[in-house]
Formats: C-alpha cells, sequence, structure tokens
C-alpha cells in the first residue's frame, strides 16, 4: 500500500515521499517499512510500542492511535509529524 | 625560497586542538591550528538535530559518538568513523526493555527520551561505550556505539524507582544520568551521576550499585545527608589519581578521597557573593589539587546565570582551600549566560588549555589556564556540551 513520510524522516528512504510498504495491521506495516529503510521505526515508535508524541498515523484519512489496527492493500497510510518547538 | 619553505612547513604542520561542540541545533567540530591561536569551523553536522554530546573514542583517536534527538523524532546516536567527515546511525540506539503491563498494572516501560551522556569504556575493552539518558537509564555498546543493550543491573535495580525518584525529580528538559566514569585501573570499577539521584559506584561493571553520597548535603530535601536524591551536575575523577573525586552540585563543590568515601564540601572557601553553585567542573590532568568551576546564580528563583552578569572562572590549586577568579578578557558586565554541565573542558597541553560555551552560542579559549580568555567562536546555537581532544594528523 501507498505510504506517505513525512520530510524529518526521508533521509531514512533516499527522500522518497511516498513508498510501498505491506502489512495486515499498523504494526506489521512498520515491520515492513523499517525492513526496508532500517531505524525508521524507532524514531516514530517507542520502546513500549507506543506512537511518540506529535507523531501521527492516518489510515485513508482516519487517524489511528495504536499498532493494532487492521489494514487493507487498498488502504492508504500517511505518516504525519506536527512542528513545535524553537 | 622562503615561500617554499612555509608552504612545506604547512604540509607538514603539527595537528591542533580539536574541539567537539553539541548544540540544540547540530554538532560542530572547532579546530586549531598547532599553537591554538586561529580557530576554523566544520559543520554544521545533522543540522536541526538537538546534539547533547559528542566524544571521541581515545583508542582508535577517529571515532565520534554523537547522541542526537530530532524534535520529536525518537532518539539515536550518530558514528563517524573517519573524525565526522562521514556519518552512520547506530542500528540499535539506547532503549529500555520493553515493559507488557499486566491488567490492572500502572507502572508502564520507561522510555528514553534523549541520550544525554557518551563515555569511552576502559582502554582494555575496546569497543565498549557507555550512555546516560534522560530520564535516567544506563546502557552499553560493546561494538563502538552500534548496537546498545540496556544495563539491566542499573535500570532494572529493585532500588531503581527508588533512586531515580518521580519525572518530575529532575533538570527542567527532564532527569537525566551523566557523569559515567570508569576507574582507569580496573573496568570493573563505574561511577555514575544523576539529576536528580545522587552519585552511585559499581565494582562488578555494571552487575549491582550502591549509593556513593555521603557527605553530599542537600539544602533541597527535608533531610539534608539524605543516603540519595542528590542533584550532582558534573563529577569528574582524577585520570592520575583515580582515588580522587569531584563534584560540582547543586549544593556546592564537593571533593572525596577513596576509600573513605565521604563527600567535603571544599566549595565553602569561594567569595560569599559568587557562592559555590555551577553546571560544570574540569580537572587539571596533571595535577589532582587543581580544578575550575565556573559559578552561576543559585539564589532565589536560581537564575543559573554567571551572578551578577559578570561571568568568571574560578579555579583552585590546592583542592579547594583557596579559590582565584580567573575573568582576563571576558565581557566585564551585562553578559547573562549560562555555562552548562558538560560545555566546560581542558585540552592536556602544556600550559594546559581550557575551554567553555554558552547558550548564547560562543566558545571560549584560553591558552593559559584560564589566566586570559579569548572568544573563538560567536552566533553558533545554543551550546550543550563540548570535549577537547587532539585533531587527527
Amino acid at each position: 500500500m501507498k505510504v506517505h513520510i513525512p520530510s524529518p524522516l526521508r533521509s531514512y528512504t533516499r527522500q522518497q515521499s511516498e513508498v510501498d510498504a505491506a502489512g495486515p495491521t499498523v504494526a506489521a506495516l512498520l515491520d515492513d517499512l523499517n525492513r526496508q529503510f532500517p531505524g525508521i521505526r524507532f524514531r516514530m515508535i517507542d520502546e513500549q510500542d507506543s506512537i511518540r508524541p506529535h507523531m501521527k498515523i492516518f489510515v485513508n484519512g482516519e487517524q489511528v492511535y495504536g499498532l493494532h489496527v487492521d489494514l487493507r492493500p487498498s488502504d492508504e497510510v500517511h505518516i504525519l509529524q506536527a512542528l513545535s518547538g524553537g | 625560497m622562503k615561500a617554499t619553505a612555509k608552504s612545506a612547513k604547512s604540509r607538514t604542520a603539527a595537528p591542533g586542538v580539536a574541539l567537539l561542540v553539541a548544540t540544540k541545533k547540530g554538532g560542530f567540530i572547532v579546530t586549531s591550528d598547532a599553537k591554538r591561536r586561529g580557530w576554523a569551523i566544520r559543520g554544521p553536522f545533522h543540522l536541526g538535530n538537538i546534539v547533547h554530546h559528542m566524544a571521541l573514542d581515545p583508542r582508535d583517536g577517529r571515532t565520534l559518538l554523537m547522541a542526537v534527538k530530532t524534535g520529536h523524532l525518537g532518539p539515536t546516536i550518530f558514528r563517524s568513523t573517519n573524525f565526522g567527515k562521514t556519518w552512520k546511525e547506530a542500528t540499535q540506539p539506547p532503549a529500555f526493555p520493553k515493559v507488557t503491563p499486566t491488567p490492572g498494572e500502572e507502572r508502564k516501560g520507561r522510555v528514553v527520551d534523549h541520550v544525554f551522556w557518551l563515555t569511552p569504556g576502559h582502554t582494555s575493552e575496546p569497543g565498549v561505550w557507555y550512555a546516560g539518558s534522560s530520564p535516567q537509564g544506563l546502557f552499553r555498546s560493546e561494538d563502538g556505539g552500534d548496537t546498545w543493550a540496556s544495563v539491566a543491573g542499573f535500570n532494572e535495580h529493585p532500588m531503581y524507582f527508588s533512586w531515580v525518584g518521580g519525572d518530575g525529580d529532575g533538570t527542567p528538559d527532564g532527569p537525566k544520568l551523566h557523569s559515567i566514569l570508569v576507574d582507569p585501573r580496573d573496568a570493573n570499577h563505574l561511577y555514575l551521576g544523576m539529576s536528580s539521584g545522587g552519585v552511585f559506584e559499581s565494582t562488578d561493571r555494571g552487575q549491582d550499585w550502591k549509593p556513593l553520597n555521603t557527605g553530599a548535603t542537600v539544602d533541597f530535601l527535608p533531610d539534608p545527608n539524605p543516603e540519595f536524591g542528590q542533584d550532582p551536575h558534573c563529577v569528574r575523577l582524577h585520570p592520575l589519581d583515580p582515588d580522587i573525586l569531584y563534584q560540582q552540585s547543586h549544593c556546592g563543590i564537593f571533593r572525596m578521597n577513596r576509600p573513605e568515601g565521604r563527600w567535603e564540601r571544599i566549595g565553602t572557601k569561594m567569595p560569599k557573593s559568587i557562592g559555590d553553585i555551577g553546571f560544570p567542573m574540569v580537572l587539571h590532568p596533571r595535577d589532582p589539587r587543581t580544578c575550575w568551576v565556573f559559578p552561576m546564580d543559585g539564589t532565589q528563583v536560581w537564575p543559573r546565570t554567571s551572578p551578577g552578569g559578570k561571568p568568571a572562572a574560578y579555579v583552585t590549586r590546592n583542592a579547594g582551600r583557596t579559590w582565584q577568579r580567573l575573568d582576563g578578557g571576558l565581557p566585564a558586565e551585562q553578559a547573562w549566560f549560562t555555562v552548562f554541565r558538560q560545555a566546560m573542558t581542558a585540552d592536556s597541553r602544556d600550559p594546559l588549555g581550557l575551554y567553555f560555551g554558552t547558550t548564547s552560542g560562543e566558545l571560549w579559549a584560553s591558552a593559559n589556564e584560564g589566566d586570559k580568555w579569548t572568544c573563538i567562536a560567536r552566533h553558533l546555537p545554543q551550546i550543550y556540551a563540548i570535549e577537547a581532544v587532539e585533531a587527527p594528523a
């Protein structure tokens, strides 16, 4: 499925803003992303498997809050990062 | 002929000192000529990333580690094996063990917010590094910083949560584990400091730990002499006499002689108008009785700036019996910067070179042990840490 990558993570995807990845759940999709782009998962998901604060994952335009959400091959995933700070 | 000779000389010029500068917006390497007169800035490395510490592996003289946090992305470590020419991310950055809470259990596993401190391991253990994090965690790498493991003897110690306190018991940007010290005589003998938590010691390579805070009085707890809970800002071990420890804490300047294991406050001889509160502490590598501090205002609401807006380092050359002000070349007034705990250091030359970086992005250097200071860089981002090393040839 199509996964949109925010600019802070594009150093992992060779600057691609859109990549293909697969998995029956968000967790599996992130594992596949990490297989393709080593290190990308830990920047988004902490060691307790929580989505890091200010990182957001949308499936077909709807925000999801955990990794156990089911996915279909036709889904479109947006990974977004809020920007703040100084 | 003269030009040719000069050119040949420049080709064979001795290397200078390199300052590894960690800032809020990236890393820099600031390198001097052989006489430490001219300085050149290289970087930024990883612009926009918060770099809390950069350290060189003294066992090979070329490998650098950089502790990085990127805005809201998770923390990581970047490695360079060619003194900063190229960088590669650690395959497995420091992380706490995953904890699966049982139903009804409130306590969840901890999450590393940022890696704050990096220490190369003992000379007998090539490739070993230690890292300290916020919140307080201790991590170890055995492959030059590529993969990291939680040190269970500390992070899962039965007393861990008592020692570290809550997430609010620390610095404004999170409690920290810092000042990881390796006894040069014994790879099994380690110290660490925590803000908050105090100083702790291990004699079995990190499998078990004990508080080492006797005498380190505090003024922010009901009990002025707790077993732990202190706030050491910076702890140093003398490389020539590792039985001597110093600390600049939240509550004063202290010295300890081992094996007695009692901290003695040596900051009471500082001028009363200055006090003995500060962040950094630097030891003279060849004289265990000489050390420098950079006092800050710890009165009332703790401005943490130079007292009165008049920055100065202070030196003792007799283990704290007397202190001397060192402000030659520094602003005489209206200078309100802070020097963080990792942002003051020394090289190993003779006379010793001293360096500090400020929250306002200035780098100051002294080639004569603090008698005269020169600003060697300004307009850098806020400086978190500097380390002085010999630049590779």
